[in-house]
């Protein structure tokens, strides 16, 4: 192992297969960057061109900052992610706590009936979900969006976080108990700083179906006060007429408050990822 | 005055019954120890004891108070885990504190405490470290010092040595059992292994299956066990077995402590040598024998250093007064 990780050949290779899927997976990102910057007919003249100083054009992002309210749609797209990330972790990991740590009578039955959450899509419901905000005002709220998220991202968080604070030492909690801390104690003070970088891997995974959805923000709340950010840009897609410069630039907008935040995770996620391959 | 009684104690995980009807009384100041092979229970009558597992019947007291449906934090114990179960994110003094601070103790007492705890387990120059940046038995020594601060009525340990490598386990057993007579504290103490029991033990017992098999001083369940488990539990190397009849003895199996027999050119069994270990001090002969299991293999222990070579053929005696008789169910006959 430690030799084959020494050869200058075999390390060559891994990186040059690393490389090439780090381009091929950069590569429509950068794309729509270097157009967002171009004018309309440098866009369709030469596609993969730097921008130059004859092709250079903010025309895009100035179309996106004078229509519509774009700065609202982002804060949209911030305010329903963040509040759903923070819902899903929390209620998430207090589930998976219950389910790996208490002995109860339909343990098992509850874990599989939260797992079957991931099987089935939740946008199979659409119709009823509707109906169910429609009879409670919810529609064209950022609420709704929020709970149809949470609900989304549940199962898939309890089954990770369950799976890892199993991990947790027994020995370690009981300590607690004996020390007198509670049970909340115990789950927030011992438990959640060793599950960390679960819990960065399940906002990254929720994060990013969340952004870009648009299919919810559409049925459950187009009003312009509440669009979010993928919402928003669709006003530049048109049935005959696509204001290209528009649609690049408010994508390279969107793509920015991602990227921070999965900065801000990836060293927890990848921690998490390969924590049961280095023990 | 009993630092801790039982009364049928009873403990069952769904159909799977791991405690029965487990009656023990412990006195204040005396060092018990649990043993038995792992899957006897000795962990889950700890646990029942710290109130971490309720018991399915049965009542626990801690210094004459019923303490059955008390709280772990509450019950005036202190436990000291296999794998030290610090808390990663706290340093050594946070680590010994929590507990006297959630119990809402004045500073002026924690300090305090923490200061004598620390220097009696010479962690005086690491108070201020992580978990993470201290050794294996260091962290062992923290948390003795975390069970240490609280004052308890009984200390638990659970097999504390068994992560330690065994020239410190040896060190720390002394500590423990000199920590024992300075604190004068009553101390129960699970393991497996049975050298940890007969040096620390003022009082062992051995469980199996969730029964007590025989309670006694160590020397008391060496020189007079009352069945073939115990018999065969205690001692390293553990007690030979071999049919009785094949040796014209009464009962239906006869043990024979590996010490008790010798090489002897007159003996009564016959046998091949198949391995021998040599320890310096003394020397143990694998012996196969032809005889039915378990007396198919015996194991004899000399004293100093012999010659003997695998292959060869020897003849076993043995003194009559060291042979223990046991019927067929593996009661003593005495």
């Amino acid at each position: 192992m430690n030799k084959a990780r020494h050869n200058p050949l075999n390390s060559g290779l891994a990186h040059l297969a690393l490389l090439t899927y780090t381009a091929i997976a950069l590569f429509p990102v950068a794309v729509i960057l270097i157009n967002s910057f171009k004018t309309r007919k440098a866009i369709f003249g030469a596609p993969l061109a730097l921008p130059d100083a004859q092709s250079f054009s903010l025309i895009g992002y100035q179309t996106v900052m004078k229509q519509g309210d774009f700065f609202l749609y982002f804060q949209n797209s911030m305010i329903v992610t963040v509040v759903s990330l923070g819902l899903i972790l929390l209620f998430g990991a207090m589930a998976a706590f219950a389910l790996s740590e208490y002995r109860f009578r339909g343990n098992t039955l509850m874990g599989l009936y939260l797992a079957l959450g991931i099987m089935i899509p939740i946008r199979i419901g659409t119709v009823a979900i509707l109906q169910m905000m429609v009879a409670t005002g919810l529609v064209n709220t950022l609420a709704a969006l929020i709970l149809v998220y949470t609900a989304q991202g549940l199962p898939l968080a309890v089954f990770i976080l369950s799976e890892f604070m199993r991990q947790v030492s027994d020995d370690l909690k009981n300590a607690g108990r004996i020390d007198g801390m509670s049970e909340y104690a115990i789950f927030f003070r011992l438990v959640l700083p060793l599950v960390r970088p679960a819990m960065a891997t399940v906002a990254v995974f929720n994060m990013i179906p969340i952004w870009n959805d648009l299919w919810f923000p559409l049925i459950l709340a187009p009003s312009e006060a509440t669009k979010t950010l993928t919402l928003g840009s669709q006003v530049f897609i048109g049935q005959f007429v696509t204001d290209w410069n528009a649609v690049l630039s408010a994508l390279s907008l969107a793509i920015l408050p991602v990227l921070v935040l999965y900065v801000i995770f990836s060293r927890q996620l990848i921690r998490g990822i390969t924590s049961g391959a280095v023990k | 005055m009993t630092a801790l009684s039982l009364e049928r104690i009873s403990k069952s995980f769904g159909p799977v019954e791991v405690l029965k009807d487990i009656d023990l009384e412990v006195s204040e100041g005396e060092f018990v120890v649990f043993v038995g092979p792992s899957g006897c229970g000795k962990s889950t009558l700890l646990r029942v004891i710290a109130g971490l597992e309720d018991a399915t019947s049965g009542r626990v007291r801690i210094g004459g108070r019923d303490v059955t449906a008390t709280p772990p934090a509450k019950r005036g114990i202190a436990m000291v885990f296999q794998s030290y179960a610090l808390y990663p994110h706290l340093d050594v003094r946070g680590n010994m504190t929590l507990g006297l601070k959630q119990a809402g103790e004045a500073k002026a007492t924690i300090d305090e405490r923490v200061a004598v705890a620390a220097r009696m387990l010479s962690l005086e120059g690491y108070l201020e470290r992580r978990p993470a940046e201290l050794s294996g038995g260091q962290r062992q020594r923290v948390a003795i010092g975390r069970a240490i601060v609280r004052k308890p009525e009984l200390f638990l340990f659970d097999e504390p040595l068994s992560n330690l490598d065994a020239a410190l386990r040896m060190a720390t057993r002394v500590e423990i059992a000199r920590l024992h007579r300075e604190l004068g504290a009553s101390m129960i103490y699970v393991t497996h292994d049975q050298t940890e029991a007969m040096t620390l033990a003022d009082r062992i017992v051995v469980l199996r299956d969730g029964r007590v098999e025989q309670v006694g001083s160590p020397m008391d369940l060496y020189n007079d066990p009352d069945n073939q488990f115990v018999a065969g539990f205690l001692g390293a190397p553990s007690m030979n077995f071999l049919p009785s009849a094949a040796l014209g003895l009464p009962g239906a199996v006869t043990g024979i402590r590996p010490e008790q027999m010798s090489i002897s050119g007159d003996g009564p069994v016959a046998g091949t040598v198949t391995h021998v270990e040599r320890l310096g001090g003394d020397t143990n002969l694998l012996v196969a024998t032809g005889m039915p299991a378990p007396g198919d293999t015996l194991t004899v222990r000399l004293f100093g250093q012999h010659a003997h070579e695998v292959g060869e053929t020897v003849r076993l005696g043995f003194a009559r007064d060291g042979a223990y008789a046991f019927d067929s169910e593996g009661r003593r006959l005495r």
